[in-house]
């Protein structure tokens, strides 16, 4: 557990736009990660996904991590920004894509 | 794995939340899928991850037998 708390850390500290995802973004295997991959698109920002199915050992480790019990879950500039329906919520009033935007950016 | 009823969630919600209204869909009517809204007084001041965290685990008990839950919530006025 140890050792996959320091690599999800790393993850998080290396990529600033990074979604926790079951399957990939062109193959996602969940229609919530499928949801979340759809509003990073419209909003077109480069992002890093890791599928939780592929790397079964993350699946529990990063609900640990963040306390929140589902997945997918987003994290942008090093912090946990939610998951599927907050992203979601966030884009229906304008807040993700400057979030986003700046965290790609800078 | 047994169906949730919905009224169980709302209950839980109400129950951890006090003065909280939920309302509870049953979106597949499998017993496994729902939409939550919760309105209340607790979420006001708290970031949209606080006020999930505590949706989550009002439900703690019955997240295992849940297989999708999509969750909106608001603040809602404390006086009633």
């Amino acid at each position: 557990m140890a050792d996959v708390m320091a690599d999800i850390e790393r993850e998080i500290r290396e990529n600033k736009i990074l979604v926790y995802m079951k399957g990939t973004p062109s193959f996602p295997m969940c229609g919530f990660s499928a949801a979340t991959v759809d509003v990073l698109r419209e909003i077109g920002v480069p992002f890093k996904a890791v599928d939780v199915l592929a790397e079964p050992e993350k699946r529990e480790a990063i609900k640990v991590y963040s306390n929140w019990p589902t997945i997918p879950q987003v994290y942008v500039a090093g912090k946990f920004i939610g998951g599927c329906d907050i992203v979601r919520q966030m884009h229906e009033r304008g807040e993700l894509a400057p979030l986003l935007k700046q965290a790609a950016g800078g | 794995m047994t169906m949730v009823d919905p009224e169980d969630i709302r209950r839980s919600i109400e129950a951890a939340l006090p003065g909280a209204r939920a309302t509870v869909v049953d979106t597949t009517g499998g017993g496994d899928h729902f939409d939550v809204a919760v309105a209340a007084p607790h979420f006001a001041g708290k970031n949209l991850v606080e006020q999930h965290q505590m949706v989550y685990a009002a439900l703690r008990s019955l997240m295992p037998r849940i297989h999708a839950l999509a969750i909106r919530t608001e603040a809602s006025e404390g006086a009633r």
